[in-house]
């Protein structure tokens, strides 16, 4: 076990097929990918079971229930069912992603001060207004929280991808292991978790951003 | 609730010992005179070699050997070294394949009988393991692509291949990429090169439907493997002799030898025909029926249990 | 699927209790490192951050390859099932240990103060006060880890020793969906039956969280 795979200047090439450059794009396509899909699905639902209450369990136990699925079976169970290619990655990476979301954007919602939101109400504020002005900048950090771990998840995931033929930083680790090159499995390795921290640095620079100042510190 | 007790205790005592020492408290077993033994078998991840491991299994079964099963473990850099490190003792193997695994720069030049391939992998056998009689039973790597692409390209040999291969792409397991008997190989041998490589699996359900749905354009397929009639895809023909006699061969760890498992599994190998064994291979990748059903099956008519 | 199930009780059963030793054995060890871990992180603040940080990088390196890197690292055998117990044991601790502190930071001063003030010697008063002020939060953790870790056995069956992941890869190999779907469903019902039953042992272990 070494490092020669991952400091091979051949490897790093831009644009070779098989390159590390090449094998990081395709496993960031598929984790952007999974995260909007997965964003769109459960957001709505979150935000509007924490804005109404309705369907609590539901929101409470999907993080749960969503983690129990082996991706490895449900990514298998898709290609047999669907064929090779990116809908049964994307649809397996993207059951990966909703319960996180999903419970945590609820979280969020859950954890406003009813006061704040009684206050807004009584400034006039029409409820569309209270949700997208008041509830949902203050659902932020929660929210942010448990997109930031879907994210890093999907990243250490979607190198299942690669069992089932398809690209991204797998293919180091199925390669390496098929070939029993364990210096190739080493760079996947360190490659697929310096990545997961960027991607995760990343975002908490985007939360910074866009979460409103006046609610740092309090998460 | 036994049996969970004794599967707890025995990663406990293996979790325990890891840290101290390597020696498995479970090894000696089987080296024990006199009495029938104790073998782990083995099998690589594609659906022949499982029954192979499963017949194997039943086989010794029969004769009142201990069976350990740890099927499924992978392409045959992985397996090889569970064996060398004495995770398994027992394993289905292809005699040219391995061959051309243990010998650097693939096997030598010129054998290619089955009995010239024994005789070479005889000498180039890891320390430790030991073939046993090999059965009449082949099963070869193929080179393999649909009529059209036949057609198309008017491909008989892999010889033909030469001056399309560069708008062409081709499938196997990962595995493919490195070994001899995969890309090196046929740039050596034959001067192919492929547009493009895509790890799938061991001549697969993934290789045969990427084939199949046009992902790739040449695929490995093993020769026994029924999909090659169902779908009437073309077998290239390998003048040069890069794929040898693929002899089905039990591989097995010295220790875990005795006279008795010599017996059982040379009297599976005597009645292994390439004939047989594409039949009841179909029968688990066709009708999906239980490896474990066809074993005994093969064994029952075969008259070995 | 139901005669895929007759046909193959056997190989399910036992893959099915191989991935619940697999699953299982890991948490109680998990377990057992990550309370002083944690407890640490605590005492020692400048600790939590640095421990945080490496337990985050340690939790996204994929679990194969841990699987593979194991009986390189320990000097086992490449299917020993010791390499799997000792990976999601790792997952485990990456998860628990910031779950204890956070569940220990979580305990009000002025509890720990009064303990003190009763005669509590730390170590009584971590295992007699603090901890099971922080159980409820220690317990959320250690659901995670259970079901994840339920979940994650299965990438084993690429390196050959996986549990129920053995009936996925066989299915896989022959493009017949029972095995997968079963499976997946048994390893779905596993997580449920552990996660209940963490549910009801804090249930039995907190009664004051209920009066509140």
């Amino acid at each position: 076990m070494n490092f020669t795979y991952l400091l091979d200047p051949a490897h790093w090439e831009f644009g070779a097929a098989g390159g590390i450059p090449q094998l990081i794009l395709s496993h960031l396509g598929y984790t952007v990918l999974a995260l909007l899909i997965g964003a769109v699905i459960a957001l709505p639902v979150g935000l509007y079971i924490g804005h109404t209450g309705r369907g609590s369990f539901l929101a409470i136990n999907a993080g749960n229930a969503g983690r129990s699925l082996p991706t490895l079976g449900l990514l298998m169970l898709m290609v047999t069912l669907l064929g090779l290619g990116l809908l049964p990655v994307l649809i397996a990476l993207t059951v990966l992603v909703v319960p996180p979301i999903l419970t945590s954007a609820y979280a969020g919602m859950r954890s406003l001060d009813q006061r704040v939101i009684d206050a807004a109400r009584g400034m006039g504020m029409r409820p569309w207004q209270v949700l997208t002005r008041v509830e949902l900048p203050m659902a932020l950090p929660v929210l942010f929280g448990g997109f930031r771990s879907a994210a890093l998840q999907v990243v250490a995931t979607a190198t299942v991808a690669a069992s089932v033929g398809l690209g991204g930083l797998g293919r180091l680790l199925i390669d390496g292991l098929a070939v029993n090159d364990y210096s190739r499995v080493l760079a996947g390795a360190i490659v697929v978790a310096v990545l997961a921290v960027l991607v995760d640095l990343f975002l908490a620079s985007i939360q910074r951003w866009i979460v409103s100042p006046g609610l740092k510190g309090t998460s | 609730m036994k049996r969970i007790t004794a599967v707890l205790a025995t990663v406990l005592a293996l979790t325990l010992s890891a840290c101290g020492t390597d020696s498995d408290p479970l090894a000696g077993e089987s080296a024990a005179p006199g009495k029938p033994g104790a073998v782990t078998v083995g099998s690589a991840n594609f659906a022949e070699s499982e029954l192979l491991a499963e017949i194997y299994s039943q086989a010794l079964e029969a004769d009142k050997i201990t069976v350990t099963r740890k099927f499924n473990i992978g392409a045959r850099e992985l397996y090889l070294k569970a064996l060398q490190d004495g995770s398994i003792d027992l394993l289905p193997e292809y005699n040219g394949a391995l061959l051309s695994a243990l010998s650097t720069g693939g096997a030598p030049q010129g054998v290619s009988s089955p009995d010239a391939v024994l005789t070479a992998l005889k000498k180039v056998l890891p320390a430790g393991t030991e073939v046993l009689e090999q059965s009449s039973a082949e099963d070869k790597d193929t080179l393999t692509v649909t009529a059209e692409t036949a057609a198309k390209h008017n491909l008989k040999t892999i010889e033909d291949l030469k001056p399309v291969a560069g708008q062409l792409t081709i499938g196997a397991g990962p595995e493919w990429a490195e070994r001899y008997q995969g890309l090196k190989g046929l740039k050596e041998v034959y001067g192919v090169e492929f547009k493009e490589f895509k790890p799938l699996d061991a001549g697969g359900p993934l290789t045969v439907n990427a084939l199949k749905g046009g992902d790739i354009d040449v695929a490995n397929i093993f020769s026994t493997d029924s999909s090659i009639v169902t779908n009437k895809f073309v077998v290239l023909e390998d003048p040069k002799d890069l794929y040898l006699a693929e002899n089905i061969i039990p591989l097995i760890r010295t220790t875990a030898n005795n006279p008795t498992v010599t017996a059982a599994l040379n009297a599976v190998s005597a009645k292994l025909t390439t004939e047989n064994l594409t039949r009841y291979l179909a029968q688990v990748q066709v009708d999906k029926k239980d490896v474990k059903t066809v074993a005994k099956a093969f064994l029952t008519e075969n008259g070995l249990i | 699927m139901i005669q895929y199930l007759t046909n193959n009780a056997d190989t399910i059963w036992l893959a099915l209790q191989e991935h619940i030793v697999l699953a299982l054995l890991p948490v109680l060890f998990g377990f057992v490192i990550a309370v002083p871990l944690g407890y640490l992180a605590v005492r020692y603040r400048w600790l939590y951050q640095p421990l945080i940080n490496t337990f985050g990088v340690l939790y996204s390196i994929p679990s194969l390859a841990l699987f593979v890197f194991l009986p390189v690292v320990l000097g086992t055998k490449v299917l020993s099932p010791v390499n799997i117990v000792v990976a999601l044991t790792v997952y485990t601790v990456a998860l628990l240990a910031r779950t204890v502190a956070d569940g220990l930071r979580s305990v009000d001063p002025v509890v720990v103060q009064a303990a003190t003030a009763m005669g509590y010697r730390p170590l009584r008063r971590l295992t007699g006060v603090e901890l099971p002020i922080a159980l409820p939060v220690v317990l959320a953790g250690l659901r995670v880890a259970t079901v994840s870790n339920i979940s994650l056995v299965s990438v084993g069956a690429l390196i050959g020793i996986g549990g129920l992941g053995q009936l996925f890869t066989r299915g896989f190999q022959l493009f017949y969906v029972e095995p997968i779907l079963v499976g997946i469903i048994l390893s779905v019902l596993l997580a449920g039956l552990a996660d209940l039953a963490i549910v009801l042992v804090q249930r039995a272990v907190t009664p004051w969280t209920r009066a509140a």
